[in-house]
This record gives structure tokens, C-alpha cells and sequence, in this order.
């Protein structure tokens, strides 16, 4: 039996659409699918529906399980739930997998119908606001004229900010949680050296490897290794696993000796065997490209002027990946426009991994501020 | 039940106005001042209890050290700068103070005045004063500025700024009589001088 905060065991469903999607990069998807759960009850005029954005290794499981022995629950099962501060009692929430993901939306991996083989290195890029795009004609399919809240962590807070300069009329509420503007060049700098580290692969084949029966693990174990040194704080990390000797002897080699070597190996390797490269690289560029202030060239606060809704914006204070100050940037943007938001930071030893985690003064804003939605 | 200084100032507080209340507490001057004038803006706070007292109250409410300034204020965005039980606990006393009026048209000001007799008198009996007002002892006091109504006008002086009314209570009723002796409580509005 799940526990009655769980949202029991869900079912993935499938949307397809035959409307092409013009990519922001000029590429055109003829058509596509886009895989997504759903959890409690949408309501009679369809006002109560949440979305809920994934970030970059994120997919549409975001609560409940598949099956009563399934060990493993949806990323954000600790937000969202019957009573927890996500209250699918009252609330309808939607996570599905963008575009171009790899857990069974059209991505790299997907077969291209014009070839019959998997799309590979001929999966066009896509961005920030071609998911918004996406998720928005998922909503019509939904019949989801305005959503309750719109929200999201790191890449998904993304997701949701463009949301609401995008759909202003279409967000009542938005939660940007340990997110930002924009990346900063050391932020892109990771994610080319994690790009570099899977296109160097041989077994990467150009992004076509699937046709070699083979993934480059090593590229991608890789990758996976430097992103979660960088979503962990250097405290966190060190009251966890410290300077501890997996023998308790040094053995003047290269094996894994050090409990942290250990732990991000492991780490890596179990990402490296569930995730697909071509979906990794797609998702940090992704990333590295998002700028609101992109086209206009001018302030972030001028790119934010369309925003409607109201705006929940919260940072963690060991979060260097996505610092609090990057969530103050947003913040000004809004107060510039007398948005209004309200902004929290939340102390926490985690890294940027602080926004999955059940912190209570954290889990208690999020729930004091669901009080002043309607449902 | 609300604060003595609540009516005064919301009698100053135009119906809506765009109000910044510095220190806000958890959100209950800003949650009177949006019902009763119809108010619309921040409240700022560092404290976490008071953050998330502030989301339940439903106000705006931003997480601030207000010792590190009101950058993430633009200049001239507001009607009126609160800062009420505040001043006294600031380290950085002046520079609030020009920060408030820099993002701000007018200030108000709300401060327990150790002026008052009953303070001057534990003073003068050996004891550091403890009242409804100073509620602390000298060994927990968050305040680090406590200062008489004399002494803020003169601040004022020096600032530049002009006082455009100040209101008196002790135990909130108004005091009109020798208001440094008499008053418990001083509640200031002021805007840049001439």
C-alpha cells in the first residue's frame, strides 16, 4: 500500500500532435508526441490545473509510482501529493516530458518517421520557448485555458518565467524555485565541458550511436559526475562523505579509494545506463541559451513586462550553480514592474539539490503560498 | 489586534497608494493597510518565521538585510517607506534612512522614544529601561540606536529632511503635552527638504 500522502500508482499517457512545431532554431517537427501524467481532479471550469516544468534530467514522473512494489517514487513526490504542499486534492497537476527528452516523448531517440531510424544527430535543438510552446498546445489538447500555477526548479523555473512573458494571460500564479535569468558564462562552462566530455565519446558516433548498438557511457558517466559536484555544496559534500576511505587505508592506486569517488561513479554510471547523450547535450544547451533579454538586448525588467501573475520566487542559500542572486535579478525585474511577487531564500547546506528536498521551512512556504491560490 | 501606530499611519497613507514597509514584521501593518486603504506593495523581511508569517498574511513579502541597502528598489517607486519598531534595532541608521527616501517620496518612521519619563526615570534610578515599548532587557535588546524625539529631529537636520508631522502616544492615546516627556511612542512623516 502507498501512503495516503502518495498519489498511488499513475499511468503515463501520450498526447500526439499532427500540427507542426516551427522550432525557434527555424527546424520544423512535422509532428510529435509528447508523454505526460496527471494527478487529482481538473475541475468543472477547468481552473484548478498546475504544470509542473522538469529540469534538466527531470521527466513527466513527477509523483506516485508504478506499481505497488515500486521502490522508486516521481521526483517531486515530496511536493506533490493529497495533502502535501502540491495538494492534488485540490489541484489538477500535469508533469510531462519535453520535448526532445528521453523517457518517451519525441526526442534523439525516437524513430523519425521520414527514415524509420532514430532521429540521432538530425534531432533539431530545442529551446525553452519551443517547451512552452509545446506544453501550451498540450493545454489546448487538455482543454486548459489558464493554469492555477505554473511552476518549476533550475531549468523548469525557466520554463515557467518564459511562461508567463510568453501566456501572461494564461498563468495566474508562477513558481520559480533555485532558478535564473539567464546562465552565467562559468554555468555554460560546465555544461560545454559535460557536452564535450560525451561528444569526444567514440562510442558517441556523431550522435548517431544507437545505429552502432551502443551508448558513450563514458561521456556521459562523465558529464553526470561534474553536474552533481556542482549541485552539491562543498559542506554538504563534506559532511557526507568527508575525506572517508572506502578500505580505510590508502591503497596508492587508481581504484576508487575515496567514498565521494565512489558515490559519484556510482552515480554516473547509473545515469549513464537510463539516460539518453543526445537528450543530455539537447537539455543543456537548452539551458545555456534561455536569455529573456535575447531579442530585445535590452534589461531583464523591459523583457519581463508582459508578466501577469502573481510570482513565488525562492533561492537556497548554498545553491551556487543557480546562487541566490541570480534569483534576486529576477526579483528586481518584477518589482520593477510591480509584479507581485513575493521572495524568499532559503537556508539550506544542499547545493542546488536543495529544491527536490523535503526541507520543512521550505515545503511550508510553498504551502502557505498554495493557500492563496484558488483552486 | 493592531499596533498603536497602525491608525496614524494609515491615515497618512493615501487610498491606493503604493506603500514599501521596511521590517514589516509578519505583514500585519501592510495586510491593514491594503484592507483599509487599499494599498498595494512590498513588505521586507529577514527573518524566516517572519517571511513565512508574511506569505500566510498574503502580502508581498521579500527577504532582505535591509543593513545591505534597497538596491533591489528602484529610486522614486513608492508613495511611502514604513519602517515602524525598526530604526531602533538598525545598525546602519543614516543610510536606511536616505535609502528610504531615495526609493520613496515620503518616510514614516515609527520608534519607541527613550525620552519618555518613565524611562528616564529607570535611568535615573540605575536601570536600563524596560517597557511596553522597550520590551527587552539589556542583555537580549535587538535595539542597538535607541534615541529620544529630540535627537531624531536633529538627525533629520543634518539629513536634510523635512518633518512634515510627527504624532505622539503613550499607551495609544495621542500626547500633546511636552511629547519628549510625555510620549512613549513617535510616529514620524518626513520627505527631502526643500
Amino acid at each position: 500500500m502507498q501512503p495516503a500522502s502518495s498519489v498511488g500508482i499513475v499511468v503515463p499517457q501520450t498526447a500526439h500532435f499532427t500540427t507542426p512545431l516551427t522550432l525557434k532554431s527555424g527546424a520544423v517537427l512535422p509532428s510529435y508526441d509528447l508523454v505526460y501524467e496527471t494527478y487529482g481532479m481538473l475541475n468543472a471550469d477547468k481552473s484548478n490545473a498546475i504544470l509542473v516544468c522538469h529540469a534538466l534530467s527531470g521527466n513527466h514522473h513527477v509523483a506516485g509510482v508504478y506499481a505497488e512494489q515500486d521502490k522508486k517514487p516521481g521526483w517531486w513526490d515530496n511536493m506533490v501529493g493529497p495533502g502535501k504542499p502540491i495538494d492534488t486534492d485540490r489541484f489538477f497537476v500535469i508533469g510531462l516530458n519535453n520535448l526532445g527528452g528521453c523517457h518517451g516523448s519525441t526526442g534523439p531517440a525516437s524513430i523519425d518517421p521520414i527514415t524509420g531510424q532514430p532521429f540521432g544527430s538530425h534531432f533539431p535543438l530545442v529551446t525553452v520557448e519551443d517547451w512552452v510552446e509545446s506544453q501550451a498546445r498540450l493545454a489546448d489538447s487538455l482543454g486548459i485555458r489558464q493554469f492555477a500555477v505554473i511552476m518549476g526548479g533550475s531549468l523548469g523555473g525557466m520554463q515557467a518565467l518564459h511562461w508567463s512573458i510568453k501566456h501572461p494571460e494564461r498563468v495566474r500564479h508562477c513558481l520559480v524555485i533555485a532558478s535564473a535569468p539567464k546562465l552565467t558564462a562559468q554555468n555554460i562552462a560546465f555544461n560545454d565541458v559535460a557536452r564535450q566530455a560525451i561528444l569526444t565519446d567514440p562510442d558517441f558516433h556523431g550522435g548517431d550511436f544507437y545505429a552502432h548498438d551502443t551508448r558513450p557511457r563514458r561521456g556521459l558517466r562523465l558529464a553526470r559526475m561534474l553536474g552533481h559536484i556542482t549541485y552539491l555544496s562543498d559542506d554538504v559534500m563534506g559532511s557526507k562523505f568527508g575525506r572517508v576511505l572506502r578500505s580505510g587505508a590508502f591503497n596508492y592506486g587508481y581504484d576508487v579509494e575515496f567514498e565521494i569517488e565512489s558515490y559519484l561513479r556510482y552515480q554516473g554510471d547509473k545515469f549513464a545506463e537510463s539516460f539518453d547523450a543526445n537528450t543530455y547535450l539537447l537539455m543543456t544547451k537548452a539551458l545555456d541559451y534561455f536569455d529573456p533579454t535575447h531579442h530585445s538586448g535590452g534589461k531583464l525588467s523591459d523583457a519581463l513586462k508582459p508578466a501577469q501573475a502573481d510570482f513565488l520566487v525562492l533561492s537556497f542559500t548554498s545553491d551556487w550553480r543557480f546562487a541566490p542572486e541570480r534569483s534576486r535579478e529576477i526579483v528586481k525585474a518584477l518589482l520593477d514592474n510591480e509584479c507581485r511577487v513575493s521572495y524568499a531564500e532559503i537556508t539550506s547546506g544542499h547545493g542546488h539539490d536543495a529544491f527536490l528536498m523535503p526541507d520543512a521551512h521550505y515545503h511550508s512556504l510553498v504551502r502557505a503560498y498554495m493557500e492563496r491560490v484558488a483552486s | 489586534m493592531t499596533r498603536h501606530d497602525f491608525q496614524t499611519i494609515a491615515s497618512w497613507v493615501k487610498p491606493g497608494s503604493k506603500v514599501l514597509d521596511l521590517g514589516c514584521g509578519d505583514g500585519s501593518l501592510l495586510k491593514f493597510l491594503q484592507d483599509t486603504r487599499q494599498a498595494r506593495g512590498y513588505g521586507v523581511e529577514l527573518t524566516d518565521a517572519n517571511i513565512l508569517a508574511g506569505v500566510k498574511n498574503g502580502i508581498n513579502i521579500i527577504q532582505n538585510d535591509l543593513e545591505s541597502g534597497l538596491s533591489v528598489f528602484e529610486s522614486g517607486s513608492f508613495d511611502h517607506v514604513i519602517l515602524s519598531q525598526t530604526l531602533q534595532a538598525m545598525r546602519h541608521t543614516e543610510a536606511i534612512l536616505r535609502e528610504m527616501l531615495r526609493v520613496g517620496r515620503e518616510g514614516i518612521v515609527t520608534f519607541p522614544n527613550f525620552g519618555y519619563w518613565k524611562n528616564r526615570l529607570q535611568v535615573l534610578r540605575g536601570h536600563m529601561p524596560v517597557s511596553d515599548d522597550i520590551p527587552y532587557q539589556w542583555y537580549d535588546t535587538p535595539n542597538v540606536h535607541l534615541c529620544t524625539m529630540h535627537d531624531f529631529e536633529a538627525l533629520c537636520v543634518k539629513l536634510g529632511f523635512h518633518i512634515r508631522e510627527r504624532v505622539v502616544m503613550t499607551a495609544g492615546a495621542p500626547v500633546h503635552i511636552l511629547p519628549n516627556l510625555a510620549g512613549s511612542l513617535a510616529v514620524y512623516r518626513f520627505e527631502r527638504g526643500q
